[in-house]
């Protein structure tokens, strides 16, 4: 291993702190310092995020103890094939919000704010970073924390009143869920005396069939399920995704919802090893049970909606499903699926976000029936759309259509055919509330003609969207590619790495 | 040259040429000369390839590892030769067809229709010549969705409620096959068509390949089999050369295609006779045969009673196949080139009338032949064609599918395929009746009616042409294509 | 009877820690006033962080502090005592962004409680 890149971990998130506090500083100087400097700093982290990837992607594993202290007593950072993948999606995704953020930001956000605004923003990811890359459980609490009050306050920043609300409700559910997290950490270091993940997974063993764990095990999906809006305890998330400011939601919707959920496989399938989960009670039977409940529920509430985000928000808890799914069924397949998904979901659904966030940037709606003949005045920006919503319905060769092949073939292989069905039956639902939008986009009458035609958004807009589109195909057309991290980090999950 | 270049080329052409539709779509001329310079060159690579496969070669290329199961991966052989040779050739009519006549109407969106049009006989081409399982489903999918803005073009609430329809059971369908698939993968650990089946081997219980087959069967409901047929008559709203194409160019015929490759190259012939699947099929195919033809007696509509016709020939297809003799299986396969060059002629017709008179209900069509000398004939031609008369080749298949029932031995498909003939004269001769003998019922009714233009007419009388000139030499290509396939899936030990 | 009372006099600081975890549960849920979920929210992690520093208690423990050489002591496992300190920043920032939004809620619309924001999203 190179010298330099051992040293990278801590960097990932150090450099891009004192980042946010020039940009803060320098902002408050000239306000035309900040965004520059919060840009540089996740380009910084999405460069640093590729290297990482490229050097752990024979299946290396990078450990860095912080300050020199090896565990138990200091906080260990890990970087394998799992958490690197799962960085460079976010990061990406990150990077390209921030761009579209530019422009997209004045939509929302007042000029005197926009210097905090971004300085949160990169918080958030920096938070984000944290969570993937420590191996500690206590740490992995605190940047939680980090990137949710970043959340919180993203969200309650819009100039819409209604978004206040919105932050607040999710402030009060998210801090129970830490609460929860907490307690459960608290539970495993009582019965095992360290915080360190992968000590964890050595030591549990020994204490399996405790109460302790059991209820540590309890406490800590609880609170994972409430922070990636797994049905039914995703109230929070329709109004967060609905009010926040456009650039915000996209971010949450990207990011923050995948950095979640991959911490709570970690903490399933690294922590606590799949073997103790199925052995000691039926709880992916049950996890499947609702992820199915999910997957129908949240698309058919999507299909009930007429604001555009909202839709877009339900869509999303219908998606979380698909990752819990893998989550209940855990073998090699569906768990890779599960992965890519992770990687899909956050391309496809970005990218409509992004195109969601545009129409208010140039037309001010939000309605679904307000788009009528919305593709002759963006016709780019519906491509888009049409492509991310063909990926979000599965169309072969786009990348939602792989990872559902992937989901769909490890539930056979379980024999979980009733499951798999659900799944195919979602696609269908999923295609419902899609083609809902594009039916108005590209085939309903122009209403109010005085907005006239021309209404594409500016470049700086437009090229995140175009890419994010573009990677909805190329990414299922070339699988391979992300499959070659995905494979071995559904491995080493269920090896219980 | 790398020997799989053709097949791809095959896809690439339309690709390429929507993608120049799309760059071009300001100048009208130019654009249509790309589609049409496309059609042509597309025409000239899938024939370039014919030799070849008479030869009993195959051509096959692997273009990227995508899934467990199955590369996306192309191999031309005869049976999919068919197809290509089906959907190439006849694009050229219809985009010749096209141009006239969506000029002549002056619709709306053109670009958006021919760019939709060239992608979807890239799919069509994509599932003539795909390999597997899964790169069939791929271009299956990819057919649907294309063809979504084609059916609901006209954009009327009526049109969006059958592009729902259209949707919903096509993309239900895409599902099924979706499944089937994935089911078969890890049944037997390959998707992969190989002559004479491959899931023979699997050691399934007899209950789960009959399950899988009707998930199959519900896969190709492209097929439009009954009672899952009411997309088809729905998307009659579209506008006529989309009726041609999903009648005759690639919609249908790929459900009908996707069967006799399930039959013929998963299940093999052997395999089906053992689970009773030739039965089920024969139900499904008689029961549809005749309500069909029923159904299309009682349209007044040309486009409808055209369409109810389509749901009964391609049930031919399947009779034949479920027929599992050699006999029938030829004559399956050869119904599908056959009666799609027949069909095309007599949308081709229905739309010439749109055009030069203006009318879609048969009664209003008193006489309008005295008008439309050509289209009339034609349209009479084309019918007969249908019917099985001769000189048409839609005698030649049917020939093929009576010897297959009593080489079956199955008395009862012989008396299907005898009522349906007389329903098809049923259905098939008001037409021409009202067309070419009936007296228009008043002198002025006339007044405005016009022969369609040429470049409409072109088209309708090759097509018409090219079904004679099968009767008369049915063997090049199509039957020795037919008979290739045959031979290579059944091998020996068939009836 | 004898064994509950042993129960509830060895476990008494968990039990009151459940007892303060359900009554900020309860004002988190329950309260209508905004300013009270933040209160219940400080009772509620306040609960966790007792959690953490009674069962890093040692009977007869001290302050883990540096001893010259030849003395012993037993001492109290520091490290929960660490991780609290961590944790009462986190809550601190959370209750600092709850009350600023409620500020601005109240700035918006004049209300602090739900059923009042509720009669003004009707209004508008």
């Amino acid at each position: 291993m190179n010298a330099v890149i051992s040293q990278l971990p801590p960097l990932l998130i150090v450099i891009p702190l004192l980042g946010a506090l020039a940009a803060l500083l320098l902002g408050k100087w000239n306000r035309a310092f900040a965004y520059p400097i919060s840009l540089a700093m996740i380009g910084f982290q999405f460069a640093v995020s590729l290297v990482l990837m490229e050097s752990v992607m024979d299946g290396d594993v990078i450990h860095y103890y912080l300050g020199g202290w090896p565990p138990p007593l200091g906080i260990e950072l890990v970087i394998d094939s799992f958490n690197s993948f799962v960085l460079v999606v976010i990061l990406a995704l990150a990077l390209l919000t921030a761009v579209w953020a530019h422009k997209g930001a004045d939509l929302d956000i007042v000029p005197e704010k926009k210097v905090s605004f971004f300085v949160v923003f990169q918080l958030l990811i920096t938070g984000l970073c944290g969570m993937a890359v420590t191996g500690d459980l206590f740490n992995l609490y605190v940047f939680l924390e980090i990137s949710s009050i970043a959340a919180y306050t993203l969200v309650a920043a819009g100039r819409n009143p209604r978004s206040l609300i919105a932050g607040f409700n999710y402030l009060i559910l998210g801090s129970i869920a830490a609460g929860f997290i907490v307690i459960g950490i608290g539970y495993l270091y009582i019965a095992t005396g360290t915080l360190n993940m992968g000590e964890l997974a050595v030591m549990l063993p020994a204490h399996y069939g405790q109460t302790t764990v059991y209820a540590a095990f309890l406490f800590m999906m609880i609170g994972f399920s409430i922070k990636v809006a797994f049905f039914p305890l995703h109230l929070w998330l329709p109004d967060a995704y609905t009010e926040a400011p456009a650039a915000v939601t996209i971010l949450i919707a990207t990011a923050t919802s995948k950095v979640t959920a991959y911490a709570m496989l970690r903490v399933i399938f690294s922590v606590f090893t799949l073997q103790y989960v199925t052995d000691s009670f039926p709880v992916t039977e049950l996890i499947l049970i609702i992820a199915a409940i999910a997957i129908i529920a949240g698309a058919v509430l999507a299909i009930a909606q007429d604001n555009l985000k909202r839709m877009l928000a339900y869509s999303s808890i219908s998606q979380m499903g698909y990752i819990m799914f893998a989550l209940g069924v855990a073998n090699q397949a569906a768990l890779a699926g599960g992965i890519l998904h992770i990687m899909a979901h956050a391309v496809m659904k970005g990218c409509l976000f992004m195109v969601a966030g545009m129409i208010i940037y140039r037309t001010g709606f939000t309605a679904i029936r307000q788009l009528s003949g919305l593709s002759r005045r963006m016709p780019v920006a519906c491509a888009a759309f049409a492509i991310a919503g063909a990926s979000m319905i599965g169309v072969p060769p786009t990348i939602g259509f792989m990872s559902k092949y992937y989901l769909v073939l490890g539930a056979v292989e379980a024999g979980e055919y009733l499951a798999a069905a659900v799944l195919l039956a979602g696609s269908l639902l999923a295609a419902v509330y899609i083609w809902q939008v594009i039916e108005v986009m590209y085939f309903g009458d122009i209403h109010d003609e005085d907005l006239g035609g021309g209404l594409e958004a500016p470049a700086s807009m437009m090229v995140p969207v175009i890419i994010l589109a573009a990677s909805c195909l190329l990414l299922g057309i070339f699988v391979e590619l992300p499959l070659e991290v995905v494979g071995p980090a559904a491995a080493m999950l269920l090896g219980g790495g | 040259m790398i020997p799989g270049i053709l097949p791809l080329l095959a896809i690439t052409i339309p690709l390429a040429a929507a993608a120049l539709i799309l760059a071009t779509g300001r100048h009208m001329n130019l654009r249509d000369s790309v589609t049409l310079g496309a059609a042509a060159s597309m025409v000239i690579v899938v024939l370039a390839m014919l030799p070849e496969i008479l030869a009993g070669g195959r051509i096959g290329i692997t273009l990227i590892p995508l899934l467990p199961g199955g590369d996306l991966a192309l191999r031309v052989d005869a049976l999919g030769m068919i197809f290509g040779i089906v959907a190439s050739v006849l694009w050229l009519l219809n985009s010749l067809y096209s141009i006239g006549y969506m000029r002549a109407l002056n619709e709306h969106d053109q670009t958006r229709f021919y760019f939709c049009f060239a992608i979807a006989i890239a799919a069509a081409i994509g599932i003539a010549f795909s390999a597997n399982l899964v790169t069939l489903y791929v271009f299956y999918e990819i057919l649907t969705l294309i063809t979504y803005p084609l059916v609901v073009h006209v954009g009327t609430p009526e049109a969006m409620q059958a592009g729902r329809k259209y949707l919903a059971y096509l993309l239900g369908g895409g599902i099924c096959l979706l499944a089937a698939t994935i089911l078969t993968y890890t049944l037997t650990g390959t998707t992969e068509f190989i002559p004479g089946g491959f899931l023979a081997g699997a050691g399934a219980a007899a209950l789960s390949l009959q399950v899988i087959f009707l998930l199959y069967l519900g896969g190709f409901v492209k097929a439009a089999w009954m009672p899952f047929h009411a997309w088809l008559p729905a998307a009659m709203v579209a506008p006529t050369p989309v009726s041609a194409f999903l009648h005759a160019v690639a919609v249908v015929t790929a459900g009908v295609f996707g069967v006799v490759r399930v039959a013929g190259w998963v299940y093999g012939v052997d395999l089906m006779a053992d689970l009773n699947l030739g039965v089920l099929l024969a139900v499904i195919a008689s029961f549809t045969i005749i309500t069909a033809s029923l159904f299309a007696l009682a349209q007044d509509n040309l486009k409808r009673r055209l369409a109810y016709s389509t749901v009964a020939q391609l049930s031919y297809i399947l009779l034949g196949v479920s027929m599992l003799s050699t006999a029938g299986l030829i004559g399956a396969v050869i119904h599908i080139p056959f009666h799609a060059f027949q069909k095309i002629a007599l949308f081709f017709c229905a739309g010439a009338v749109i055009v030069g008179a203006g009318r879609e209900n048969i009664s209003d069509m008193k006489g309008i032949g005295r008008k439309m000398p050509v289209t009339a004939v034609m349209c009479a031609a084309a019918a007969a064609g249908i019917c099985g008369l001769p000189p048409f080749c839609g005698l030649v298949s049917k020939v093929y599918l009576t010897i297959g029932a009593v080489q079956a031995g199955e008395l009862a498909l012989l008396g299907v395929i005898i009522v349906s003939a007389v329903l098809n004269v049923a259905y098939f001769f008001p037409i021409i009746h009202t067309m070419i003998i009936a007296r228009p019922s008043d002198d002025r009714a006339l007044d405005t009616v016009t022969e369609a233009p040429l470049i409409m007419l072109v088209p309708i009388i090759l097509a018409v042409t090219a079904s004679v000139a099968f009767f008369f030499f049915p063997a090049t290509p199509f039957l020795d294509l037919a008979e290739i396939a045959i031979s290579d899936m059944s091998g020996a030990g068939m009836p | 009877m004898e064994n509950l009372l042993v129960f509830i006099a060895t476990r008494y600081i968990y039990i009151m820690t459940i007892i303060l975890v359900m009554i900020g549960l309860y004002a988190l849920i329950a309260k209508k006033n905004l300013v009270k979920k933040v209160i219940g929210l400080n009772i509620f992690q306040t609960a966790i962080f007792l959690f953490y520093i009674s069962f890093s208690d040692v009977d007869g423990g001290t302050a883990p502090i540096y001893l010259p050489d030849g003395v012993s002591a037993t001492y109290v496992n520091p490290l929960p005592h660490v991780l609290i300190l961590t944790a009462i920043v986190v809550g601190l920032a959370i209750t600092a962004v709850a009350l600023a939004i409620v500020v601005r809620i109240y700035e918006e619309y004049q209300v602090t409680d739900e059923d009042g924001l509720q009669e003004v999203m009707k209004r508008q």
